[in-house]
């Protein structure tokens, strides 16, 4: 969170910093629809896409705006888009489409108080399971969480790398706060970060398979219009891309989909440890609330309690093995929410020995330091 | 906690544009004063009307927990607002209230300026955000009144510079009519500190 580099320093909302981050990753399309308190995206995308030759579109609704966003990136456009809670739900059966297709997209969703229209300008965690079991069928998907405005940005990025890495779609979780919430920042150079484009075939379009496996288990994606065959369907399908109803494709293919994400749990499953080498209590946090317990682990410090915090950048796939490192070392871990309990199910189905203690707010309020201090005392 | 947040306020009406006037104070220490700022807001569903409250937090320091903790400086731009949010101001904070709304104050560490009625002298009663930031360039220590005049006068449309100008000068005017030494200098009373 280094905000102090040399450059020159803007001031943010976490939103603006999405969409720079999506832009400094290459995305050249955006479609969707406006929501509170995700609107700001779409509103700069709008202005600043077509400034470099991009393209963004605002469609009748999210269901359109996902799927526009599938097609763009199979013609091999970067796409993105942005919503919340309402239109998240929307976006469910065209997001396991973009799964079984392995098409690489990045969705937005800026949560706040539900369910339904629910509480508009308030904040939320609730979503975080809907953001991994969303849409049906057993498909493994990768998301992320900021915290801050710097955050916003470098994550975004990540994010566009991931999915393209790895052809899956990327669903980076913001809330109310972290969205609306300016902040200084200075935005590293261009050239400063990676940018991680999909493989495409190399072979003659005659020997192209496009689904075929190789080590990595991600097959290079020819785009729309390369002069590769490319079939696409929601169907399992085989090599081809045609249907299948061989149980050993069928078998082969869905294990497939969850071998190249564990293949990469090194890059993909993202955490930040503070002041955890000692700590004999933790915080496990992320989103907004990561930054209340920041500040609780600190007054804890001053009081001499050994406390430290696990940020989890990568809810998904859920970063097991750091939560167990900290769950052993630890007596006690606490897991703050905005919810009733989403990821500390998740802390305590890899749980050997701990106590775990639980902050649920979902009055619209953001926890606080204090609230999350207190608990800390009494661990 | 050692650090040095100084924790701002600014409360009143959806419309009277609270939030635009915390967003170009942040500018200022960030962009002018190169401070780390956190500037956040909260509101209701509603386009106008309904109680709005924008904060800012300028540190020298990376900034963890973005919004206010305990209040240092509270601009309250209507009684409701100055009601609902003046609860967490600590016991040496500034009070600044634009008088035209404000009847009764909770605290002797106050300073009340007319700002919307200024405004309406000047012609325009949606300046009196910018009236009130001209006041609080004086009077809040964490920002430097030079910084927030150009803030201000970079982020108003280009015909209204002049306007906007007068609106700076004339809240700076107002304020410093005032002598913050008069004030008492905490609101607890110096028996209930000892304890």
């Amino acid at each position: 969170m280094d905000s102090k580099q040399s450059g020159t320093i803007s001031l943010l909302q976490g939103n603006e910093a999405i969409v720079k981050g999506a832009l400094a990753a290459g995305c050249r399309f955006f479609a969707g629809y406006p929501i509170t308190p995700a609107s700001e995206i779409a509103e700069l995308m709008s202005i600043n896409l077509p400034k470099v030759g991009g393209t963004f579109i605002q469609m009748e609704d999210e269901i359109a705006g996902i799927g526009a966003i599938i097609g763009a990136s199979l013609a091999g456009v970067k796409s993105l888009t942005a919503t919340s809670g309402p239109g998240f739900s929307l976006m469910q059966e065209n997001l396991g489409f973009a799964c079984i297709t392995e098409t690489p997209c990045v969705i937005v969703n800026v949560m706040r108080g539900g369910p339904s229209t629910g509480l508009p300008t308030s904040p939320g965690q609730g979503d975080v399971m809907q953001a991994r079991w969303g849409t049906h069928g057993i498909h493994p998907i990768v998301v992320l969480s900021v915290s801050s405005v710097l955050d916003s940005f470098e994550i975004t990025i990540h994010a566009f790398n991931i999915s393209e890495k790895y052809r899956i779609p990327v669903i980076i979780l913001s809330d109310e706060v972290v969205a609306h919430t300016r902040e200084s920042i200075t935005i590293p150079d261009q050239t400063g970060f990676e940018e991680v484009n999909r493989i495409k075939p190399s072979v003659p379009p005659e020997w192209y398979h496009p689904y075929e496996d190789n080590s990595r288990g991600v097959p290079p994606m020819a785009s729309f219009g390369d002069g590769y065959r490319h079939h696409v369907t929601g169907l399992v399908h085989d090599v081809h891309g045609y249907p299948t109803q061989r149980v050993d494709e069928i078998d082969a293919f869905q294990r497939r989909q969850f071998r190249k994400i564990t293949n990469g749990f090194y890059e993909i499953q993202m955490t930040k440890s503070t002041m955890l080498d000692d700590a004999e209590i933790a915080v496990i946090a992320y989103g907004s609330v990561s930054r209340s317990a920041l500040r609780a682990i600190k007054m804890a410090r001053e009081r001499g309690i050994k406390a430290g915090l696990l940020h989890l950048i990568t809810l998904f796939p859920f970063p097991r093995q750091t939560a167990e490192q900290v769950l052993r070392q630890c007596r006690a871990v606490l897991v703050p929410e905005m919810n009733l309990g989403q990821i500390s199910r998740e802390v305590k189905r890899v749980n050997l020995s701990s106590k775990i203690e639980k902050i649920n707010r979902i009055d619209g309020q953001l926890i606080t330091p204090e609230e999350i201090f207190k608990k800390l005392l009494e661990m | 906690m050692n650090d040095d947040r100084y924790e701002i306020r600014f409360g009143g009406s959806g419309g009277q544009g609270i939030i635009l006037a915390a967003v170009i104070l942040a500018e200022a220490a960030a962009l002018y004063d190169k401070k780390y700022v956190s500037q956040t807001q909260s509101y209701g569903p509603e386009a106008r009307g309904g109680k709005s409250k924008a904060e800012v937090v300028i540190s020298s320091r990376e900034i963890d927990y973005p919004k206010v903790i305990t209040m240092d400086f509270f601009l309250a731009m209507n009684q409701a607002a100055l009601d609902a949010y003046f609860y967490d101001f600590k016991p040496n904070g500034l009070l600044v209230v634009d008088s035209t709304f404000v009847e009764q104050v909770p605290t002797s560490r106050v300073i009340a300026i007319p700002f919307t009625s200024i405004a309406r002298e000047l012609g325009r009663e949606l300046v009196a955000n910018v009236v009130a930031l001209g006041a609080v360039g004086l009077l809040c220590p964490a920002v430097g009144a030079e910084g927030l005049r150009q803030a201000v006068l970079g982020r108003v449309p280009p015909k209204t510079v002049e306007l906007n100008s007068k609106a700076f000068a004339a809240g700076a005017e107002a304020a410093n009519a005032f002598d913050l030494d008069s004030l008492p200098r905490s609101i607890t009373s110096d028996e209930e500190r000892e304890i």
